[in-house]
């Protein structure tokens, strides 16, 4: 009875282990098929022109994206400088005073809906507050909506990451005499500074690649432009017009653009991987 | 009805009538004891009687948590420490916390040590790494770091960790120093160190710790309490509870048949 038992149970973990390592299979091979098309068609549009000429008039040979290029990276570069200490701060608030206030628990409801909010709503938002009112597409505009996404993400894993330190910790540091705002700063921030460095650059990941809220926003720009207040270039929309159009060295180009934002992001996600493996939320 | 200790000497703390509140919960019920001037004073019981909610209270450690809240007087040199006018900020630099896991900050050795001190004094350069220098040696643990401050407080073993949090806790000049268990997550040669560190420190300071080890009590403390559900059962000289206990439920505690 026990043998029979025990193969069946012997049978049933071979089946469970099957159906996961199967449906890990499906997605890495949806994972690689979308690396390969991109990197097959992509990898070799990126040559010296594409950054360093900017996009090409309709009809006219070669061109590249440095105007797209340096638009995201100013877009992004605001962004990331406006919603990291913003982001932080809040989620400090929330991790270390806010836990059990109703306020705390308004500020985290909000921070979940606007993590789940679908970009072009977003979009559409700061196209309502900070386009039409103006009648003008910007640069600021595309940051703003960037933002928008950007911080509820920095927000929600500095939480995440300072609930992980042991209340021990923080008790240890109150037992000094530490003020309040002491302990968050330089105990408790400190212990999890790898985890926080890490959801920044997740949120920066998240944010290279969005195109629904740029494309109310800061539109695009088919010449070389660093005024964030007039509209200005950028990889995803310039992908999105590009994708569309029937002109074959524009297809090209927004092959090349995807193959780049692509490398980008999986740069950034290997990087805070290994750079913080160890320490990320570890102690 | 509340057990006293024949008249404690030159009482540094007294815990007058003092009753605790988990929200509804009562942890601590008309507690009455004194902590006696660079003696060393031992909580036992069993788990959940109330011993670490007793040296919380020394520091109003609650305070960082809603909801739990205590009734009574704790006179600190004459001072009720429970009034809310009480600076809890200063209040906890003059009475230090050591607790059950050794909790360094994710910092050099040396800063786990300055940063405590910096919050009140500014002190030169050569006077902190003069204080530092004190501190960690009497933690007794000098000798062990001294060609290495500059590394992470983490990179310590755990008996080294938690002579880091006792230098860190000195490192301040508090008064009284609270033990709460320090040694139940130590091995046991890291434990006979932190107990002859505790016997040393007694020369100049009021010590108060809670244990869950008898013998340890037995071996390190002036006074004991032997606390139950929430009450302070019996409170005397260790050598009394110890050897002729006055109630019956503290010598069943002590010689293992309950507990």
């Amino acid at each position: 009875m026990t043998t029979a038992l025990y193969r069946r149970r012997r049978w049933v973990n071979r089946v469970g282990l099957g159906l996961s390592a199967a449906s890990m299979a499906v997605g890495l091979a949806a994972l690689a098929w979308i690396l390969w098309t991109l990197f097959a068609s992509g990898l070799s549009a990126l040559s010296w022109e594409f950054f360093t000429a900017s996009t090409p008039a309709p009809g006219s040979e070669g061109g590249g994206l440095a105007n797209a290029i340096v638009g995201s990276l100013m877009m992004v570069g605001v962004t990331t400088l406006v919603s990291t200490p913003i982001g932080i701060l809040a989620g400090i608030h929330l991790a270390e005073f806010g836990r059990h206030s109703k306020f705390g628990a308004v500020t985290r409801f909000v921070t979940d809906v606007m993590l789940s909010a679908p970009s072009i709503v977003i979009g559409l938002f700061v196209y309502a507050v900070a386009v039409a009112t103006v009648r003008q597409f910007s640069g600021w505009a595309g940051s703003l909506a960037l933002c928008l996404i950007a911080i509820p993400v920095v927000v929600r894993t500095t939480e995440n990451m300072l609930n992980l330190v042991p209340g021990s910790l923080r008790e240890a540091a109150f037992a000094l005499g530490m003020p309040r705002w002491r302990v968050s700063l330089s105990v408790t921030l400190r212990a999890v500074r790898g985890g926080v460095v890490t959801g920044v650059l997740l949120a920066v990941a998240r944010i290279v690649g969005e195109t629904a809220p740029l494309l109310f926003t800061a539109l695009s720009n088919q010449f070389f432009s660093t005024d964030m207040a007039r509209p200005m270039a950028n990889l995803p929309v310039v992908i999105y017009q590009f994708a569309m159009s029937p002109y074959e060295n524009w297809q090209k180009l927004a092959w090349g653009g995807a193959a780049l934002i692509a490398l980008v992001v999986l740069a950034i996600n290997v990087v805070t991987r290994v750079a913080f493996r160890d320490r990320a939320g570890a102690r | 009805m509340n057990p006293t200790a024949d008249a404690v000497e030159a009482p540094v703390v007294r815990v007058k009538n003092l009753n605790f509140f988990y929200g509804k919960f009562q942890g601590l019920k008309n507690v009455n004891l004194d902590l006696a001037q660079r003696q060393v004073t031992a909580f036992i019981g069993p788990s959940g009687c109330g011993k670490s909610t007793l040296l919380r209270t020394f520091n109003r450690m609650y305070d960082l948590y809603p909801g739990q809240r205590a009734e009574g007087e704790i006179l600190f040199n004459g001072q009720n420490i429970l009034a809310p006018s009480q600076d809890v900020n200063l209040l906890r630099a003059r009475i230090g916390m050591v607790f059950q896991k050794p909790t360094p900050f994710p910092m050099t050795i040396y800063e786990n040590v300055a940063f405590g001190v910096r919050l009140y004094e500014s002190l030169s350069r050569a006077a902190m790494d003069e204080r530092v220098q004190w501190a960690l040696q009497r933690a007794a643990l000098w000798d062990e770091v001294k060609d290495k401050l500059g590394q992470s407080g983490l990179s310590l073993s755990g008996g080294q960790q938690q002579r880091l949090c006792i230098a860190r806790m000195v490192a301040v000049r508090p008064e009284v120093l609270l033990f709460d268990e320090p040694t139940s997550a130590l091995d046991p040669i890291s434990t006979a160190k932190i107990e002859e560190l505790i016997a040393e420190l007694k020369a100049d300071y009021t010590i108060g710790i809670v244990t869950h080890n008898m013998q340890q009590a037995a071996r390190i403390s002036d006074f004991t309490a032997y606390m139950y559900l929430g009450e302070l059962i019996e409170f005397g000289r260790t050598e009394e509870i110890f050897i002729k206990p006055k109630k019956r439920a503290t010598e069943d505690y002590i010689t293992g048949r309950f507990g």
